[in-house]
Order: C-alpha cells, then structure tokens, then sequence
C-alpha cells in the first residue's frame, strides 16, 4: 500500500483524535485540579478509550468508502428527473408530488435503517435499559426511535417536493409533543427528548443531507441552500412523537392486562 | 480480564452484525430492484460494511469500559465535593469544548455563510463568510455550553424538564416568526447537529451519575434530559445571531 492510501485510510482516525482529545483535556483537568481523586480502573478506561477511538474511525472509515458513496449516488438518482419518467419541460410540467413515491419509499427505508446502526442511540439506549431495570428495552426504544426518524424523513422529503414552508410542519410538530406530554407517562418524558437530539449524528446526518441537496437540486424551483437545509430537523421531531406514543401505548397495554387480571382474579 | 472481554465481544459482534443489516438491506434492495443497477464495486461494499461491523463492536466495548464510568464517577465526585460552581464549570466546559470543533458543526456553519452571502445578509467576501461562519461556531458552543449547566441545574433541584423544554420551543416558535427567513433551516438544523457519537454517551453518564447521587431524584426521571437541552438552545441561539447580524 503506498503513503497515499495508507494517509486516506488514516484520515478518519486522525478525525477521530482531534474529536476526542478536547474531552479528554477537559476530563483530565477538571479530575487533577478540581476534583484531585484518582480515576479508579486506569487501565480499563485508558483500554476503553483507545477502543472507542479506534472503532470510531473503523466505522467512519467503513461508512465513508463504501456506503456513503452509494447512498449519496442512488440519492441522486431516485431524484433524477429521467429516472422519474419526467422528461418533458421541468418548468411548465413539473412532476406530480405522487411520482416521487420511489424517492419516500428510500427516505423512509433509509432513515429506519441508519438510525438502527446509530452509535449514540445505541449507548442511550443501554442506559435507558439499565436505569429503567428493563421496563424501557434498548431494542423496543430503538425501533420506536427508528420509526420516528423514518416517518420524519419521509415528511421532510414530501415538504421539499411540494415546497410548503418548513415552519408549519415543525411548529404543528411542537404542538402534537406538546400534547403528548400531557398524557404520557412521567418517566418517559426526558428520555422522548432527548431521542430527538441522538438521532442525528454520524450516519444518519450524511445520508440525509445527500438527500435533501439531491431533492432541491432537481426540482425547479428550488434552491438546494435553502430547501436543502430542515430535513435533519424532521428526523429531530418525530422521534419525540414516537418515543412518546411507544411509551403511551406500553402503558395502556399494560393497564389492559392489570384489568383482565383482576377480573380473571374476581371470577375465580 | 482477557477472558472477561472475550465473550462480551462476540456477542457484541452479533448485535452489530444485525445492526449493519437494514442498512444493506436498503441499499441492495434498491439498486437491484428499484434502479435496476449493479452493485458498482461489490466487493468493495462488502469490505466497508464489515469495517463498520468491527467499528461498532469496539466502540460499544470502548462505551462500558470508558465512556459511562468515567461519566457516572465525575458525576458522583462532584456531587461530593458539593461545590456548585465547579460542578457548573466542568458541564459548561464539557458542552462547550466539544461542540466548538465538531466537523458536523464546522460544515453546517460554512453552509450557512454561503446562504447569508447570497442571501445579501453580508458582503460576499471570503472575509465576511469566515467571520460570518466562526461566530455561528461559537454562537452555537456558547449555547450548548449553557445548556448543559441548565440541564445540571434542573437535576439538581429536580425541576421537571417539560415546562423548561416546552418554555424553549414557544420561544423558538415565536423567534422563528420574526427571524430572516434565510436562518430558519439553519437555525433548526442546528440543534440536531451539535451532539457528537462521543458526547452523547458521556453527557447521558454525566446526567445519570448525577441523579443517582443525589438524594430524591430518579435516574430515569431526571436523569435524561442533557441531551435534548443540547438540541434546543442551539436553535434559539442560532435564531437570535440571524436577527442580529
């Protein structure tokens, strides 16, 4: 391999160095002058920062030379104007919002599946599952989380095609948080939250913003600066709704089962 | 401790492995049945994909090890020592410091002087853009660094986090009202770029840690929260910097 490759292929663990080592300068002062104890299992935590930074930049390294390019380029090309069979004049027949079922059916597809492989949801998930002694599962609050982003995106992508206002989606989208929190179980409601900020990071931002530029790029009339900008606040919002709604619906199951069991219990 | 780390990582292995494969799943699907297309460099595909599987396993291993007890014991230290100051300090270097260099950040903020010039909003001078993009960069620090000392601080005195977020968004609705158009995309964007792969599960411990030490506070209650502090100052901040620059 000659020094070319082998500087291209290092690039993402350099990135992912310069990432970490502000943290670690800010952990290492706080705990010696502010603190002045020392970190109990050194070695595991200095084995389990090299750990994270080295599967960090395999990750990235991963994502970057096979995954991203192909999903960048089929992005660009379910919103190809001649993919969509609309190759007449762009300006006086412009295509129907419905021929770009194709291009919904990927940001969906795409947004479940890059918010499943998600590190940082991962690691909250973990959490939620430890604290909550199992009543909030990892997996059950990674596919809520999952969907949410998924039904997000494929919003996202409808507003760029019709070219509504970004404003009404997000503030109706506050409205029906709003409401949910109202009803929804007081433990859940910081961790629905905070699902929202998560979503968005490593895998899914990339993809997502490919896919907006590819979007506004192709359709006259808009311009890819402006219109290309607001999907990741839609795989921001939704995951709120549907972190709220699985923790809802959990709910009402389990007050369905406690009643079917007292009156099992009463006929008895 | 080699034998201890074995048999976590194999399984840890699993879980990516079937973490990775909506992913492929998606992209294979869609290139043979809906473009039609072969896969360009098949082999090369399958290579990153197994790249992202050992990333994945390592990092969560790295998680256990590193990341969360470092978080929840700082956590606990500093609820000993009972120094609010210094508590407050670590949580706004701690948001700060690793927000001002995100790449994500970084990219996002470019963007947006690109918008502004063309916008009319500043010259069109590379001058104007960077200095444009520096002060986003650190408008958005400065908010996320803020946000985490308010997220510390409602832990500590156990104010519910609905009134504050729900408080937040009214306040991003109505600045979005009288905001140049050209920032609100930016603006709402910002907030979901601004939590790195690294922060995250170091802020969650911190948080935790927190409300486990303190006496009255449910970690799952009031544990959680940092996060979503995190996603929203960055929106009012951003909103506020585009009606006054």
């Amino acid at each position: 391999m000659d020094l070319q490759r082998l500087l291209a292929w290092a690039e993402p663990l350099f990135g992912t160095i310069t990432d970490v080592l502000p943290i670690i300068a800010i952990l290492i002062g706080f705990q010696v002058m502010v603190l002045r104890r020392p970190i109990p299992n050194l070695g595991r935590v200095v084995l389990g920062l090299v750990l994270v930074v080295v599967g960090l930049a395999c990750f990235i390294q991963g994502l970057q030379s096979a995954l991203f390019p192909l999903g960048k380029l089929m992005a660009a090309q379910l919103t190809d104007p001649a993919f969509l069979g609309n190759t007449g004049d762009q300006e006086h027949t412009p295509a129907h919002w419905l021929d770009y079922h194709w291009v919904y059916l990927f940001a969906f597809a795409i947004g479940f599946a890059t918010t499943i492989a998600e590190p940082s949801l991962i690691a909250v998930a973990i959490k939620a599952q430890q604290v909550s002694a199992g009543t909030i599962a990892a997996g059950g609050l990674r596919l809520a989380v999952a969907v949410g982003v998924a039904i997000g995106l494929t919003i996202g992508v409808f507003r760029i095609v019709t070219g509504t206002p970004l404003h009404y989606y997000i503030i109706a989208g506050y409205c029906v948080v709003l409401l949910q929190t109202a009803f929804a179980p007081r433990s859940i409601v910081a961790l629905a939250y905070d699902s929202g900020g998560v979503t968005t990071s490593t895998v899914t931002v990339p993809l997502v913003a490919a896919l907006g530029i590819g979007l506004s790029s192709n359709i006259p009339g808009r311009d890819p600066l402006l219109d290309g900008f607001g999907l990741i606040a839609f795989a921001s919002l939704f995951p709120i709704m549907s972190v709220l709604g699985y923790a809802q619906i959990g709910a009402e199951i389990n007050r369905l089962r406690a009643r079917a069991r007292t009156k099992r219990r009463q006929e008895s | 401790m080699l034998k201890a780390l074995a048999l976590p990582l194999l399984s840890s292995l699993r879980d990516s492995l079937r973490d990775l494969t909506p992913i492929l799943a998606v992209i294979l699907g869609f290139q043979y049945l809906v473009l039609r297309r072969p896969i360009p460099d098949l082999v090369g595909l399958l290579g990153g994909a197994l790249l992202v599987v050992i990333g994945l396993t390592l990092f969560v291993q790295g998680l256990k090890l590193a990341l969360f007890p470092i978080g929840e014991t700082m956590a606990s230290d500093f609820a000993r020592k009972g120094s609010l100051f210094w508590l407050l300090a670590f949580a706004f270097s701690l948001g700060f410091g690793t927000t001002v260099a995100e790449p994500a950040l970084i990219a996002v903020a470019d963007e947006a002087a690109l918008v502004a010039a063309e916008g009319g909003m500043i010259p069109t001078t590379d001058a104007a853009r960077e200095s444009y993009a520096d002060g986003l960069r650190l408008t958005v620090a400065i908010a996320v660094g803020l946000a985490i000392v308010i997220g510390v601080l409602r832990i500590l005195r156990g104010w519910p986090v609905h009134y504050l977020i729900i408080g937040g968004y009214l306040g991003v609705v109505l600045m979005t009202g009288i905001a140049p158009a050209e920032i609100v995309g930016i603006a709402y964007d910002s907030g979901g770029v601004t939590t790195s792969t690294i922060t995250v599960p170091l802020v969650t411990a911190l948080g935790i840690g927190l409300a486990s030490s303190i006496e009255g506070r449910n970690p799952t209650v009031d544990g959680f929260g940092l996060i979503a502090f995190a996603s929203l100052t960055p929106m009012i901040f951003v909103l506020g910097y585009g009606m006054l620059v």
